[in-house]
């Protein structure tokens, strides 16, 4: 073996799955000097990787799982490592069939291949079934078998013949040498190496080398239950390997698939059964592998008699036995997705971890490009390791919603699910009132945030609307939200915006930053509050946000809770000289006061002149309000005239209070967060992140630039300027649902948001660059008394008063482009938000 | 024909050896729980028998809460009902595991009729003392043959044969006998899920007999030392043969 070097461009930690790629996806973008380590022997080390069932499942409801699988998928096969069979998913109850229904919905906004099947037909593919005891499943005929150990040596063979790799087996890391937080080396039992990047790519051990650098990556080793059975008789008559689809037995919550002439079959129905990092024995110590710990029969005894029920041709066989059995380790994370990218607290130290085979090779392929280029071409910015919050990097909060988390792999997740562990963490300076006043909370980034108030309740029937028949429509939302968003409009609406990330950019480079980082013109007056995009290099959206200029070199950004905080990474990052970048997240609360009457309501409370001509929509000032002294800034999400007003977290119920006394002659109303983020944005067409805004898109497609770019230089200008010159390839719209009543059901259905949008036969809608049309957004636009999608079409579609359907639960509904562009379906002059009096009737 | 079977729940350990801080124990924080190789083998052996035969296979332990595992192990391989004779996890010596042991033998066959044979793994596969099989023929006034590779009944009398040198010794005793066999007596047949299910389902009577003084007590546990293992990489492809070739010469293979 060659001897250990003592210094490298890069290197990287592990040797499993996302190592391999990482290492080859490198080279392949031209870096050399690159230094592979793992504590284990080649080509199985012993981490998740090796015990893993290799199955590529491909759909998922999440787009950018969805992005990274069929990547994943696509580099298998190009390397011929990948078997396919086909993927089935079954259901034994009518509620699981309407699950798989959406399921297929989610694989037609990815452009993914599947389809609804009968029992009938899953007999057909699977004859050794129980075809009896199903009422149906859904059928992805490119699923498959990928040998990922294979997979992982042709990277490392690959990189190697490049002269760019050097792989070393059976190395421990024993510490990581940090400077002015920057990685500098990593020692290990070979001997120490210096380094400028360091990649962690160990799964199940890379909280414990996080921790070595003083950074911190929030997973948890888990319990997957395994067992191999056979040899089954039928098998032994296969042609190859894998003859039949696999079989998801979604609700058992297990999985079954042929291996060779043994049934390999799958657990998550067992009790979470969650170790800690530490807990996991070493190489010596381990009886098969480090991750393959003993199996604990009596956890899988009880999904035994669910896996005979649906096989009990092969299993129900008393010569078939359980050959081998493992409780096999994987990470899980607090939100379900990987920790990838650049770790806020340590540069050159990269996070690759908590990835899945199915997803391992685009996650190579993707931080190599991040490394590279600065931005990943599948956005990753779900799995980005900046988005945790302070608490969030904890073990207790990471075990919580692991132990929660575990027992819904397989679960039926509704798309506003909250979870329930680990909570309250934060509170705004007005929870307790609103506690008080029925709130119902919905968690984000660890703050309870009020998303509508039970309080409100009699609202509801002065404005008579409607409750929503369908259970799952209506779960997590109530009719209370639709009231709160017409008393706003009446009046005027009350909001606690206490989550957002708040931070000041300061110094002689301020300017600098910000124009580097925004997309509008930032040398602007002092006073004055910018919305502007925020872009990538490659010219997709990496953030929306407001900047507001406090002094010359003095600027606070303010943004979304649930990216924020990669939000300041980016800025930090991307700070010029004698610049600092401060959170103030926590210092502020935001109350937000928005309506016809929000200027009377205020002007109550101030002797500052708050009239159009003294306050101009777009700026901010200190002004005195009540007892406190606040930051005003006049600008509006929901599209009504009013203010954001930042005062001191500890004052911030102080100033709710007087708000909220000063509203009552005019009726204020307590709204919550469902009409700021919900129906107020929607009926505006705001576009939002996450949603609307991702690095698919740029800013001419979601249609939100004045035409003419400022003269000063910012990231993603030079793909922007294409864009520009480009016809666009989509166009963001909004659309309105024509008929709610399901053809199949004659019940009223309300999308809630990623459903495709296909034409009026069902047929999907791609554009010239291959992106499927969906519903980014869906929701109630009570004032306009319509039910709003914003999606992007391309230009054949995105035709004023087109007819198309939207496909939910697999019924087709008839929408129509009611709006191209941005400009608003309520209010499209903005005479409310510019204070024009009488205020439009709306 | 009724089978006892006795088995012991014993650590899966593969890899190093870490003992607990009082060494006095193996650290099982890492590992498993199984029988031991010759048990597993008597197990199917007893199972074996009871299919040929007719009547039931039974099997016991004496050992910790826990060791219901392996008896539920030993049910979903064939055995009728178990026996647990259930300790507080303390080191039980031979002398003392055997005189339980004969006690609930005596008790079941009051009520059921006498075991026709009771079979024992050659040793555990832990403390390897090789001494209960044989306490336990002594005590009941039964012929005991150990280290058994084939095993038949006919007419009351088993046929047992042992490995011996190149051969086999052949010994006939009159049943009841204790038999310890040793691994590879046969091919154990792996639990299958209708097995699994039915064992969840099968009695076992359970006891807590009283632990008697050790006249044997444990002291302290040592690991031995083993040589660190080196490989050596003779070359690669076609360029490693000449490499190999002298080597299978210099251990006399070639």
């Amino acid at each position: 073996m060659a001897t250990f070097p003592s210094s490298a461009k890069v290197v990287i930690i592990g040797a499993g799955i996302v190592g391999n790629s990482i290492a080859y996806h490198l080279a392949k973008l031209g870096w050399t000097d690159i230094v592979q380590i793992d504590k284990g022997p080649l080509p199985n080390p012993g981490g998740s990787t090796g015990h893993a069932s290799n199955f590529i499942y491909l759909a998922d409801h999440n787009k950018e799982m969805a992005e990274l699988t069929l990547e994943s998928a696509r580099q298998y096969r190009e390397w011929d490592v990948y078997t396919t069979c086909g993927g089935l998913e079954v259901a034994r109850s009518e509620t699981r069939l309407e699950e798989l229904r959406r399921k297929v919905d989610s694989a037609k906004n990815w452009g993914i291949n599947a389809y609804m099947v009968t029992p009938a037909e899953i007999k057909e593919m699977v004859p050794f079934i129980n075809e009896e005891i199903l009422v149906g499943g859904f059928f992805t005929p490119e699923t498959g078998v990928c040998d990922s150990l294979q997979f992982g040596t042709l990277c490392r063979e690959k990189a190697e013949a490049m002269g760019a790799l050097q792989s070393f087996a059976n190395t421990e890391v024993t510490a990581m040498g940090v400077e002015d937080g920057r990685i500098r080396s990593v020692t290990t039992t070979r001997g120490t190496i210096e380094a400028e990047y360091v990649i962690i790519a160990c799964g199940v051990w890379a909280p414990l080398l996080a921790e070595m650098a003083g950074a911190h990556i929030p997973l948890t080793p888990v319990v997957h239950q395994m067992a191999d059975y056979g040899p089954v008789p039928l098998f032994e008559k296969s042609s190859k390997a894998i003859e039949y689809p696999i079989v998801r037995d979604m609700d058992v919550l297990m999985y079954e698939r042929q291996d060779g002439i043994g049934f390999e079959v799958g657990s998550y129905a067992h009790r979470s059964i969650l170790h800690d990092p530490e807990e996991i024995p070493s190489i010596e110590e381990a009886k098969l592998s480090p991750t393959e710990m003993p199996f604990t029969q009596e956890d899988f005894d009880p999904q035994l008699e669910d896996a005979l029920e649906l096989f009990p041709e092969i299993l129900g066989d008393e010569k078939v036995g359980q050959k081998y059995a493992i409780n096999g380790l994987i990470s899980l994370t607090p939100d379900g997705m990987p920790v990838l990218g650049e770790t806020p607290e340590v540069k050159g130290l990269w996070s690759a971890c908590a990835v899945w085979v199915k997803e391992g090779p685009a996650v190579g392929k993707s931080i190599a490009e991040w490394m590279t280029h600065g931005q990943p071409e599948i956005d990753c910015n779900q799995s980005d390791i900046a988005r945790f919050h302070a608490h969030q990097k904890t073990r207790q909060h990471t075990k919580a919603r692991a132990d929660e988390a575990f027992p819904k792999t397989y679960g039926i997740v509704h798309p506003s699910e909250q979870y329930l562990s680990d909570r309250p963490v934060r509170k705004t300076p007005m929870y307790e009132w609103q506690k008080a006043h029925g709130a119902e909370f919905f968690e984000v980034a660890g703050w309870e945030r009020a998303q509508w108030y039970g309080s409100n309740a009699p609202l509801v029937e002065k404005y008579g609307i409607q409750a929503r028949p369908n259970e799952w429509d209506a779960r997590w939302w109530s009719p209370i939200i639709n009231a709160e968003h017409l008393a706003m409009r009446e009046s005027a609406g009350l909001f606690d915006l206490s989550s957002f990330v708040i931070f000041d950019v300061v110094g002689a480079g301020a300017l600098d930053t910000v124009q580097k980082v925004c997309v509008r013109q930032m040398d602007v007056a002092v006073g004055r509050v910018v919305y502007t995009p925020v872009l990538s290099v490659t010219g997709g959206f990496k953030s929306d946000l407001t900047v507001m200029r406090l002094a010359k070199d003095h600027f606070r950004v303010v943004t979304g809770a649930a990216h924020g905080m990669a939000d300041m990474k980016w800025f930090a990052d991307n700070a010029a000289d004698h610049t600092s970048v401060i959170d103030l997240t926590t210092a502020y609360t935001t109350i937000g006061l928005w309506g016809p009457n929000a200027r009377k309501i205020i002007q109550k409370l101030t002797r500052a002149d708050m009239s159009n001509a003294a306050f101009k929509f777009g700026t901010c000032k200190t002004i005195e309000v009540g007892s406190q002294l606040a930051l005003a800034s006049r600008i509006s999400y929901v599209g009504d005239l009013g203010w954001e007003l930042y005062v001191p977290m500890e004052q911030g119920q102080r100033l709710w209070d007087e708000l909220w006394e000063a509203g009552q002659e005019f009726g204020i109303t307590a709204c919550g967060i469902a009409v700021y983020v919900g129906t107020g944005r929607l009926e505006k067409g705001f576009r939002a992140y996450g949603t609307e805004l991702d690095n698919d898109y740029n800013p001419v497609e979601a249609d939100m630039l004045t035409p003419r770019l400022k003269a000063q230089d910012f990231i993603g200008r030079a793909a922007l300027e294409q864009a520009l010159g480009e016809e666009r390839a989509a166009v963001c719209c909004t659309l309105t649902v024509d008929d709610h009543t399901s053809s199949r059901t004659g019940e009223k259905r309300y999308p809630l948001g990623r459903q495709p949008i296909v034409t009026p036969d069902g047929a999907p809608i791609t554009d010239s660059k291959g992106r499927q049309s969906y519903a980014n957004s869906a929701g109630m636009g009570p004032s306009l008394g319509k039910y709003l999608i914003l999606s992007y079409l391309p230009p054949e579609h995105a035709v004023e008063g087109t007819k198309l359907a939207v496909q939910y639960f697999g019924d087709l509904y008839p929408v129509t482009v009611a709006r191209v562009g941005s400009k608003p379906l309520f209010d499209p002059e903005n005479d409310r938000v510019r204070g024009i009096e009488p205020a439009a009737a709306g | 024909m009724r089978v006892l079977v006795c088995v012991k729940r014993v650590p899966a350990v593969a890899g190093r050896l870490t003992l607990t801080e009082d060494e006095r124990a193996l650290d099982t924080k890492y590992v498993g729980f199984q029988v031991g190789p010759h048990e597993e083998c008597a197990v199917e052996e007893a199972v074996r028998l009871v299919e040929a035969h007719g009547g039931e296979a039974v099997v016991l332990t004496l050992g910790p809460a826990e060791a219901v595992e392996q008896l539920r192990e030993a049910m979903a391989i064939g055995a009728a009902r178990a026996i647990h004779l259930v300790t507080d996890g303390g080191d039980w010596d031979a002398e003392s595991t055997a005189g339980a042991i004969v006690d609930a033998i005596g008790e079941d066959e009051a009520a059921n009729g006498p075991f026709d044979l009771v079979l024992v793994g050659n040793e555990a596969a832990d403390s390897g003392g090789y001494q209960v099989g044989a306490r336990i023929g002594r005590a009941l006034g039964r012929p005991v043959v150990t280290g058994i590779k084939a095993l038949s009944v006919a007419d009351g009398t088993a046929r047992c044969e042992q490995e011996s040198g190149g051969g086999r010794d052949v010994y006939e005793v009159r049943t009841p006998a204790v038999v310890a066999v040793l691994e590879g007596i046969n091919l154990p047949r792996y639990p299958s899920v209708p097995g699994r299910i039915r064992a969840k389902s099968k009695p076992v009577a359970s006891s807590s007999p009283a632990r008697p003084a050790q006249r044997l007590e444990l002291r302290r546990l040592v690991v031995p030392v083993t040589e660190a293992k080196q490989a050596q990489v003779l070359g690669k492809g076609a360029a490693a043969a000449p490499a190999v070739v002298e080597l299978l010469a210099s251990v006399g293979v070639l």
